[in-house]
């Protein structure tokens, strides 16, 4: 008897659920770890989106970026996660492909306005799958207080001589803090440091292939030659800079207390909002006037589907938006600083932005190199990294003893590297 | 029915089902994941699939140089961690309490609550202050000593590899320092004062009272804060997390089992997370504060002498 009611009740709430959700439209929600972006989603993106596609919400619904990842397989693994996730390039989201959480997607419509260099943060090794649209890039370079520089006399360098001549300069004149950076964290050290005046060093994308490859090593010239550089920059940090957070340096940067940040194009809309000077923007220096620059142009986020989303479809048409014209437009603009990597002819309206995107068309871009394959195993390089060169820049371990733990730690797992 | 009741005595039910909440739900969060992380760290993920493989996590967590190197260090930060806990806390605990029951003292419950409340405040934000009070830029710290002509003796204390594990430990001593305090304190309250009086009569007053009759009548309350400390200080995460993040910088200075734990487990940032090898962390902490624990139940507990009043 009581079995009966418990049954009948039990039908009785999955048909009134299931009623509902038929009634409703459908929701997408999905799952990031920009909570940075919350407003500019809300306000701008979405409500672009279900204007042209009504019946489907959407809902962003981000968490704090150190533990997004974590969150993020917890939900996938609880069955829990949301219909669209924000991709991590290269071997986070490869693994999630893998263990058959993301859904393939280079049969969208929206994927044919990638090239495969925009592609390549998110696809198999072999290149045969594409498991995420990719939404962004960010560059790296060095932001500088315009009108410090001005009242100074120093003119944004272009080599290195010149940059760290206008460095001392800045120091002997005392009012500013030459350059706004601290190891606290320590991944500024290596993503803002090491990864920023690193490619025109190993010369980019040709030196960070012939490290995969095994061809060149970690202790090799041109991949200790940066840490050399970072050693330099210890005296013009601030007082105390080995206790500084990320947080303490941009705000020494948009109180305008110091003259240069190290950076990666990602500040750029935080700055516009607390910075109360003039700021403009150069590439790492080269070597010698003259010489190929490059640039890190790093892939840094995508947008795919969770493969055991209850709204398939509804995510496909989500994505095949975000592969638009309309969408790189919109993205671009709202968050000046995330660089399109569609082939759409993006228009810009930040001047600090259109600075970094010029750099395109001067040098030559490549990835972070400790990005793709390298940092498949134990040790992590990408983590090393960070806690060599925070070291290197303190003066606790030698750049050339930095190298070789580096290619030490690679060699003991990687095999072109044996 | 009822003659059968008055045959035989009757099965005290009440006991069983007074006992069985709080029976469910200690094993439900306790007993349960205790057994399933040990059952974790004896699997590993071979291709996408959860294998058996015996001992294997624990032969790489103490085999491979690597990670042995990591785990050698952890230990010894915590044991450190530990030892300034040990040295500095349970004593000013003791001074604090010895203080606070003296007759003599007014504002008593001021003193008692202003020491206490630190206790209550959470990790994160006890953590969050003292970044910024010691912080090189905004902090109170410089600004107090440069105000003394000081300033000269001023170190970006959690940035330095040689002070932050041991700044870190102060703040936790700082933070917790209210428990030792209350318990002895508690414990200094239930000596009989015709104990004292006697003690009096015989010549034994001040400082030597204190270390002959009232401290010996407090070891115990000691050895258990002494057990807490070391529980709690093998399974701290909180305060290394909130300031020095999951890398528990500057370079792994101030990384103790639980943050090491966590960036294993849970991965970080590029690498990503190994439940397995985080299981085993695990059960390793687990095996050290059972050993920690079961040399203090039978190697010091027994030997405490107790007095009844």
């Amino acid at each position: 008897m009581t079995k009966k009611v418990k049954l009948a009740l039990l039908a009785a709430t999955m048909l009134a659920s299931s009623g509902a959700a038929m009634a409703q439209d459908t929701t997408l929600t999905i799952e990031s770890w920009r909570n940075d972006d919350l407003t500019i989603w809300q306000d701008k993106l979405i409500p672009a989106f279900e204007a042209a596609h009504p019946g489907i919400k959407v809902k962003f619904n981000p968490t704090a970026p150190t533990e997004y990842n974590a969150v993020l397989n917890s939900k996938l693994e609880a069955g829990s996660a949301g219909d669209l996730i924000t991709c991590r390039p290269f071997d986070a989201s490869l693994s999630l492909y893998e263990k058959g959480y993301l859904s393939a997607v280079q049969d969208l419509e929206g994927m044919k306005n990638f090239s495969d260099v925009a592609k390549s943060g998110w696809s198999t090794d072999d290149g045969s799958a594409t498991f995420c649209v990719p939404m962004a890039s960010v560059i790296h370079g060095f932001i500088y207080n315009a009108d410090a520089l001005a009242e100074l006399g120093v003119e944004p360098p272009k080599t290195n001589e010149e940059f760290f001549a206008a460095l001392d300069k800045i120091k002997e004149e005392g009012t500013y803090v030459p350059m706004a950076m601290g190891t606290n964290d320590q991944w500024e050290a290596a993503t803002m440091g090491y990864q920023n005046v690193g490619p025109n060093y190993w010369k980019g994308e040709e030196g960070r292939n012939a490290l995969i490859k095994g061809e060149q090593k970690l202790t090799d010239d041109a991949w200790v030659e940066p840490f050399r550089q970072l050693a330099k920059w210890k005296d013009y940090l601030g007082d105390g800079f080995e206790a500084q957070t990320y947080p303490d340096s941009q705000n020494l940067f948009t109180l305008g207390r110091a003259a240069i940040f190290p950076a990666g194009s990602w500040e750029i809309s935080v700055f516009n909002e607390q910075a109360d000077f003039k700021m403009g923007a150069f590439a790492p220096p080269v070597q010698n006037a003259g010489d190929e620059c490059y640039i890190s142009d790093h892939v840094d986020i995508a947008m795919g589907m969770n493969a055991n989303g209850k709204n398939l479809e509804a995510a496909k048409t989500f994505l095949n938006w975000v592969g638009s014209a309309e969408f790189a437009t919109l993205y671009a603009n709202a968050l000046p600083g995330f660089f399109s990597l569609s082939s759409h002819d993006v228009k810009m309206e930040d001047p600090l932005a259109q600075e970094f995107v010029s750099w395109r068309g001067t040098c030559k871009s490549t990835i972070r190199s400790t990005y793709q394959i390298l940092s498949r195993g134990t040790p992590n390089l990408e983590n090393e990294t960070w806690n060599a060169s925070a070291n290197v820049i303190k003066g606790t371990e030698t750049p050339e003893a930095a190298a070789e733990r580096l290619q030490k730690g690679l060699a003991s797992w990687y095999d072109p590297q044996k | 029915m009822a003659v059968e009741q008055t045959t035989k005595p009757p099965i005290r039910w009440h006991i069983a089902v007074f006992l069985a909440p709080a029976v469910l739900v200690y094993t439900a969060v306790m007993i349960l994941p205790l057994f399933s992380t040990l059952q974790l760290s004896l699997f590993s993920d071979i291709n996408n699939s959860q294998v058996f493989v015996g001992l294997g996590n624990f032969r790489t967590l103490f085999g491979d140089p690597r990670w042995a190197e990591q785990f050698w260090n952890a230990l010894g930060n915590n044991v450190w961690f530990f030892v300034i806990h040990m040295l500095v806390q349970n004593p000013i605990g003791i001074l604090l309490a010895a203080i606070l029951s003296s007759p003599r003292l007014r504002m008593r419950a001021f003193y008692r609550t202003a020491i206490f409340i630190p206790t209550i405040l959470s990790f994160v934000i006890a953590g969050f202050a003292w970044k910024l009070i010691l912080s090189p830029l905004w902090g109170v710290a410089p600004n107090l000593l440069d105000l003394v002509g000081l300033k000269s003796l001023f170190q970006p204390w959690l940035g330095k590899e040689a002070y932050a594990l041991t700044t870190l430990a102060l703040i936790s001593v700082w933070q917790f320092v209210g428990i030792p305090m209350m318990l002895i304190y508690a414990a200094l309250l239930s000596i009989p004062d015709e104990l004292l009086e006697a003690a009096e009569c015989d010549g034994i007053t001040g400082m030597a009272q204190f270390w002959k009759i009232k401290l010996p009548l407090v070891l115990p309350a000691i050895g258990i804060i002494s057990i807490l400390t070391f529980v709690g200080n093998f399974n701290a995460f909180d305060l290394i997390y909130s300031t020095q993040g999951a890398l528990a910088g500057p370079d792994f200075s101030t990384d103790i089992l639980g943050t090491f734990m966590y960036r294993t487990f849970f991965g970080f940032q590029l690498q990503l997370g190994d439940p397995n090898l985080g299981a085993a962390i695990a059960t390793a902490m687990f095996v050290i504060i059972l050993i920690g624990v079961s040399i203090y139940l039978f190697g010091i507990q027994r030997r405490l002498r107790r007095y009844q009043f």
